[in-house]
């Protein structure tokens, strides 16, 4: 009843080709839009902004990033928190080596040296796939983790061996640094967000984007029809590196204001992946589901004993997160192996149909 | 200039100089490298038999362990205690492949992937639930005391695990090779439609496997736990037999072995002669960085099966 495209003719290729066709799915994006740009900032506390909203829009980009290497091109990585790594240090070491530079720039400019890591340590893809993929990206999770660890010149030899988020400026804002309000940097990556969601999502239903798909499904028969298999993989690490590395610097400078090596750990390559999983496997949306779905959970895991009146002491509620959250993964990917974005399918065709049967 | 030196100079020099003491860092590297073929052998036994890469092998070490510690604190003899684990890794078994499993059959093998990531998770959590968090001290009577081969220190401990693993390999290979159900696992692990039209019982095989990588599991919980406490890190070393098991190739049990041989003697000797010039702690990526070069020149592992591409 509400959800009918009856009526809505496409006359045009611009239309046809709309990545929302349906008038009534555009309403829907204005609205979220709309909330997520004006009511969230204005009614969000800094509670929810520090510990849910930005964690959440930043996640969300790393999910796109490794949804565009694993759910598009098929390339299994486990090496994203070293990326995100990336592009937090570079960011770090390019502002501090100018500090008048636009942080919107420089977050840009780390995209592009995450890209080029992103692009060595997609090397051994071209000779092998699967889980010995999987497992050769580890090889980029630690390493790269250990040197900004070790070398003293990536955290400018300061004597903690952490990176801190110096007072920076985006278009003339205050975005970073202590004194930096908490909606500002919230907008600050939300506007991040949109814009490079909404390139990922052209990218793919672009030339690019079919032949990501075409060496996922299979590289060999995409190599028969005219692929090149070797630049599309390169390519693909190197996109999703961009985006990994941008999360990263997003994460250091808008969300936590300093960082070492420890929160780029190989948890956080795990948890992206999750993200990825649970989202749906090749869908933007289903990322940006899924990181919603992976922020949320431990922090409800941790408030509800505490509202329901429950006193649990932390290291019992710490390995019950572990249990839970183990449980749900299994539980999901036995229930509705193709994600929240697939869940999302099912009930916008129902809706269309509502409240007829057919 | 200085730093050249320390990379390709002086680490040779050390070594000719006290061959003594080089025999020694590759004796100890070689019985480490032993306890990282234990892990590694459970994740060949599981790939080879399901075509499931199992990642919660190194939780399943950390509670089989957990499971033992817990049982003796408890008060129970080792003897019983063993055997009480065992019954509870076959148990899990059961539980993993009843639940798990079955519902996931002619799912992608990515899906697999994840669903034994979630299950690291679940098994990490119940167990330290179960048994609590702190480090635990396991002590099973293994003697703990050094002697000296031919001038060489050599650590009790560890030859112990050496022979506890040359045992093991052993008893899997007459296992594997000539009994009736090691037959069906091979026959398995080549083509899951064929043994199932011959009559092989697909479910019960993934049972047996996954208890006798749950089995495994409980000897490197033992012989690590015996090393260095019964902790949450345990569950790492799965993070450590992942190099071990590219550079033997994922479906070779000899692979594992001797993969683990090399990454355990590489690792102590690039610690111990270039660490101090890199900046010490490299053991934690050079075991990935030496199977990640191997792989460009071998993809398939030393011993792993050719291949072959078809379309």
């Amino acid at each position: 009843m509400l959800y009918r495209e009856t009526g809505q003719f496409k006359s045009t290729y611009v239309q046809d080709q709309a990545i929302f066709p349906i008038r009534q799915d555009r309403w829907a994006v204005a609205l979220i839009a709309l909330v997520a740009f004006v009511a969230v900032p204005l009614l969000a506390n800094e509670y929810w902004l520090q510990a849910v909203l930005i964690p959440f829009v930043i996640f969300s980009l790393a999910a796109i990033g490794l949804n565009l290497l694993t759910g598009y091109a098929g390339q299994l990585s486990l090496g994203t928190g070293a990326f995100m790594a990336v592009g937090a240090y570079a960011t770090f070491k390019i502002t501090t080596a100018f500090p008048g530079l636009d942080l919107a720039v420089i977050f840009i400019l780390a995209g592009v040296a995450a890209a080029g890591v992103g692009l060595v340590f997609g090397l051994p893809s071209l000779r092998i796939k699967g889980f010995y993929l999987a497992v050769a990206t580890l090889a980029a999770q630690f390493f790269l983790t250990w040197m900004f660890n070790r070398v003293p010149w990536f955290y400018n030899y300061n004597s903690s061996g952490t990176i801190t988020a110096p007072p920076r400026r985006m278009l003339g804002i205050l975005v970073s640094g202590a004194a930096a309000p908490a909606p500002v940097r919230y907008l600050a990556a939300l506007s991040f967000l949109a814009l490079l969601a909404l390139a990922a999502k052209n990218l793919v239903r672009g030339r690019i984007g079919r032949n990501w798909m075409a060496v996922r499904d299979m590289d060999v028969a995409a190599e028969v029809i005219g692929i090149r298999t070797a630049r599309t993989k390169l390519l693909a690490f190197a996109i999703s590196s961009f985006y990994c590395g941008i999360a990263g610097a997003m994460m250091v400078f808008l969300w936590l204001g300093s960082a070492e090596t420890l929160a780029f750990d190989i948890d956080v390559s795990f948890q992206v992946l999750f993200m990825v999983i649970i989202g749906g496997l090749g869908s933007i949306l289903g990322s940006i589901l899924g990181a919603a779905f992976i922020t949320l959970v431990p922090i409800l895991l941790t408030n509800l004993p505490r509202l329901a009146g429950l006193d649990i002491a932390t290291d019992v509620s710490k390995n019950l997160e572990y249990v839970v959250f183990g449980g749900l993964i299994v539980f999901f990917l036995i229930a509705e192996p193709l994600g929240l974005a697939r869940l999302w399918h099912t009930f916008k065709d129902k809706l269309r149909l509502w409240p007829f049967p057919y | 200039m200085e730093i050249l030196k320390a990379v390709f100079l002086s680490p040779f020099a050390e070594m000719i100089g006290s061959p003594r003491f080089f025999a020694e860092v590759v004796v100890g590297g070689l019985l480490t490298g032993v306890m990282y073929s234990l892990v590694a052998l459970g994740f060949v036994l599981i790939f080879k038999a399901s075509g499931v890469f199992n990642f919660a092998q190194g939780a399943m070490v950390l509670f089989a362990a957990l499971t033992l510690v817990g049982l003796m604190e408890h008060g129970a003899p080792v003897w019983l205690a063993l055997i009480l684990t065992l019954a509870v890794m076959t148990g899990l078994a059961w539980l993993i492949e009843r639940l798990m499993l079955r519902p996931l059959v002619n799912q992608p093998d990515i899906s697999l992937f994840m669903a034994t990531l979630g299950l690291s998770y679940l098994l990490q959590g119940v167990g330290q639930l179960a048994w609590g968090s702190n480090v635990m001290v396991l002590d099973i009577g293994l003697p703990d005391q050094s002697f000296k081969v031919l001038g060489i220190l050599i650590n009790e401990q560890n030859l112990a695990a050496a022979v506890v693993a040359a045992v093991l390999v052993a008893v899997l290979a007459v296992f594997f090779q000539w009994t009736r159900v090691g037959r069906a696992l091979r026959a398995v692990a080549d083509d899951h439609q064929a043994a199932q039209s011959v009559g092989i019982p697909l479910n019960r095989i993934w049972l047996i496997v996954w208890s006798v990588a749950g089995m495994v599991a409980l000897v490197a919980g033992v012989m690590w736990g015996a090393k260095s406490g019964v902790q949450f890190s345990l569950a790492l070393i799965a993070l450590k037999a992942l190099p071990v098991l590219i550079l033997g190739g994922f479906t070779s049990v000899p692979g594992a072995i001797v993969g683990g041989l090399i990454i355990g003697v590489g690792e102590k000797i690039a610690e111990v002669y270039w660490g101090p010039a890199a900046g010490g702690a490299i053991e934690d990526w050079f075991a990935y960085m030496l199977a990640l070069v191997f792989l460009l020149f071998r993809p398939q592992g030393l011993f792993g099966e050719r291949i072959i591409e078809r379309v």
